[in-house]
C-alpha cells in the first residue's frame, strides 16, 4: 500500500465538448430532460473536493464475479465468459487507489433483471447483473462476467444498443463522480447507436471501447477485455488560494 | 515544444433506465447480492445535529416527475466537517456518513433522504457558506450527471452571506435552490427545464 497524504487540490475544469451535451435530439429522452439555461461555474470548494470513501472490507467475496454472485450453488451464468480489467487513473495519469467501481449489465440475451425491462429475451436464473470492486493501491480493478447481449430499445423504430457494461466510479472527490458505459471492440452497433453518438468526438467514443486483451485471457476458460477509466485530475495544492495569514 | 501529456476524462454516458441494478440493487429486486443498498443510510449511529428529512421530485420539461431517477447527496456534518479522507480540518462525526443515494419512487418519483442539517463550511477565500447539501442527479436521458445545491429557505441570514448564491446573476432564480420547510421535512423539487429550471453547477 502507498501511504500518500490525501489529495486536496481542486479539480481541472471539465471539458464539456468532450462529454455529450445535455440536449441530443436523436436520443429522444434527452429532449425533455436537458437543462436549457447556462450552468453556473465555480472553482471547486470543500464540498466538491471531498467525497465519500469505501473500504475493501465492505466487499463480499463474489462482488466482482457476476458469473457466480447470483447463481445457485454449483451453477453459473450462461454466456461468453469474460474478464474485464483496467485501471482507474486521473488526467495526470496517476492511478486512483481504493476507489469504488460499480458495474451493471444485461444478460447474454440482452435482458436486464429489472421489473421495467420487458424485452422478450429470457432471464437467466443464474445471472443478476450487478457487481462492484475497489481499486488496488495502483488503481487497478477487475471482475468476471458474461458478455452482455445487444438489445432493442424504444427510441427509433429499430434502434439497438451495442453490447455494453454500465460503470459508476467515485474517485476521491465528489466532483469526480462519473457514470459511463463500456463497449466492446468491433461491435458493429457502436457507430449507429444514438446513445454512443451523443458524444461528438470520435476519439472520445474510442475512449469507451474496450479492446480484446488476449494476454490476460485465461486459456480454455475466459477471454479478457481491458477498460481503463480516466477521472478528472487535481491541481497541486502547493500554491492554493488561501486567505493571507491562514 | 514539449507535450503537456494530460489524459482526457472518460466521457460520460447516461445511467440509463436500469441504473438501480448497479447502484441500488435491492430496490431493483436483486436481493441477496449485497447486504443492503449502499448509501441507504446516512445516519449510522447517534449523529450530532438536527435530524431532517429531505425529499422531492425531479421534474422534466413537461412537468412530469422522473420515475427512474437516482439522486446522490453529499454534505458536511452538523459541525461543517466532511466524512472524507480529503477533509483535513478535523474528524467528522463518525455516526454520519455525509453521503446518501436514493432512487426516485417508482410511482411518484419522490426521493427521500433521512439526514442531519449540515453545518456551515468555509469557501476557499474564508467566507462561510450557508448550510447546503450537494445533489447529483442521474437518469435515462441525462447524458452527464447534473450537480446542484439544496439550500434551506429558513436560513435567511446565512443564505444572504453565501458566496455561491452571491455569484448568481439572475437573483430571480435563487428560489430554485431553496428547500421549503414543513416541520422536520424539507421539500426540494428539481426542475430540469422550464421557467423554474433549477440552477445547475459546473464545478
Ligand atoms: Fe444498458
Amino acid at each position: 500500500m502507498h501511504n500518500n497524504p490525501p489529495e486536496t487540490g481542486a479539480f481541472y475544469p471539465r471539458d464539456l465538448d468532450w462529454h455529450p451535451p445535455a440536449l441530443t435530439p436523436n436520443y429522444k429522452t434527452s429532449v425533455l430532460r436537458s437543462p436549457q439555461k447556462a450552468k453556473i461555474s465555480f472553482d471547486p470548494s470543500l464540498g466538491e473536493i471531498t467525497g465519500p470513501a469505501f473500504g475493501h472490507n465492505m466487499l463480499g467475496e463474489l462482488d466482482n464475479d457476476l458469473v457466480l454472485n447470483y447463481a445457485q450453488p454449483g451453477e453459473s451464468a450462461i454466456g461468453e465468459r469474460i474478464i474485464v480489467h483496467g485501471r482507474v487513473q486521473d488526467e495526470r495519469g496517476r492511478g486512483v487507489a481504493n476507489t469504488l467501481v460499480e458495474f451493471w449489465q444485461a444478460n447474454a440475451g440482452g435482458r436486464y433483471r429489472h421489473k421495467k425491462d420487458t424485452y422478450l429475451a429470457p432471464l437467466d436464473p443464474n445471472f443478476g447483473g450487478c457487481g462492484r470492486a475497489i481499486t488496488d493501491a495502483d488503481g487497478y480493478y477487475q471482475f468476471r462476467t458474461i458478455k452482455p447481449g445487444p438489445y432493442p430499445w424504444p427510441n427509433g423504430v429499430n434502434d439497438w444498443r451495442p453490447s455494453h457494461i454500465h460503470f459508476s466510479v467515485f474517485g476521491t472527490g465528489f466532483a469526480q463522480r462519473l457514470i459511463t458505459q463500456m463497449y466492446f471492440e468491433g461491435d458493429p452497433h457502436i457507430p449507429i447507436c444514438p446513445i454512443v453518438n451523443t458524444i461528438r468526438d470520435q476519439a472520445a467514443i474510442g475512449q469507451l471501447i474496450a479492446p480484446l486483451d488476449m494476454n490476460n485471457s485465461i486459456p480454455m476458460d475466459s477471454r479478457a477485455y481491458k477498460f481503463d477509466i480516466t477521472l478528472r485530475g487535481r491541481r497541486s495544492t502547493m500554491f492554493e488560494n488561501r486567505k493571507e495569514g491562514n | 515544444m514539449q507535450p503537456l501529456d494530460f489524459l482526457k476524462e472518460s466521457p460520460s454516458q447516461t445511467a440509463g433506465p436500469y441504473v438501480h441494478i448497479g447502484c441500488v440493487p435491492t430496490f431493483a429486486g436483486l436481493e441477496g447480492v449485497y447486504p443492503e443498498d449502499l448509501g441507504a443510510k446516512m445516519i449510522t449511529g447517534d449523529a450530532k445535529g438536527e435530524r431532517i428529512t429531505l425529499k422531492g421530485r425531479v421534474i422534466d420539461g413537461s412537468g412530469t416527475p422522473l420515475r427512474d431517477v437516482m439522486v446522490e447527496a453529499w454534505q458536511a456534518d452538523a459541525d461543517g466537517l466532511f466524512n472524507s479522507p480529503a477533509e483535513t480540518r478535523g474528524t467528522a462525526d463518525p455516526a454520519f456518513t455525509g453521503w446518501g443515494r436514493q432512487p426516485g419512487d417508482g410511482e411518484t418519483g419522490v426521493y427521500t433522504f433521512e439526514t442531519v442539517k449540515p453545518g456551515r463550511v468555509p469557501f476557499p477565500d474564508g467566507r462561510l457558506q450557508a448550510p447546503h447539501i450537494t445533489l447529483w442527479i442521474v437518469a435515462r436521458g441525462i447524458n452527464l450527471g447534473l450537480m446542484t445545491r439544496c439550500y434551506f429557505e429558513d436560513e435567511t441570514e446565512a443564505n444572504a452571506e453565501d458566496p455561491i448564491l452571491a455569484r448568481v446573476e439572475h437573483k430571480v432564480r435563487i428560489p430554485t435552490l431553496m428547500a421549503k420547510r414543513e416541520g422536520d421535512t424539507y421539500t426540494f423539487d428539481i426542475h430540469l427545464q422550464g421557467d423554474n429550471e433549477t440552477i445547475f453547477f459546473d464545478v
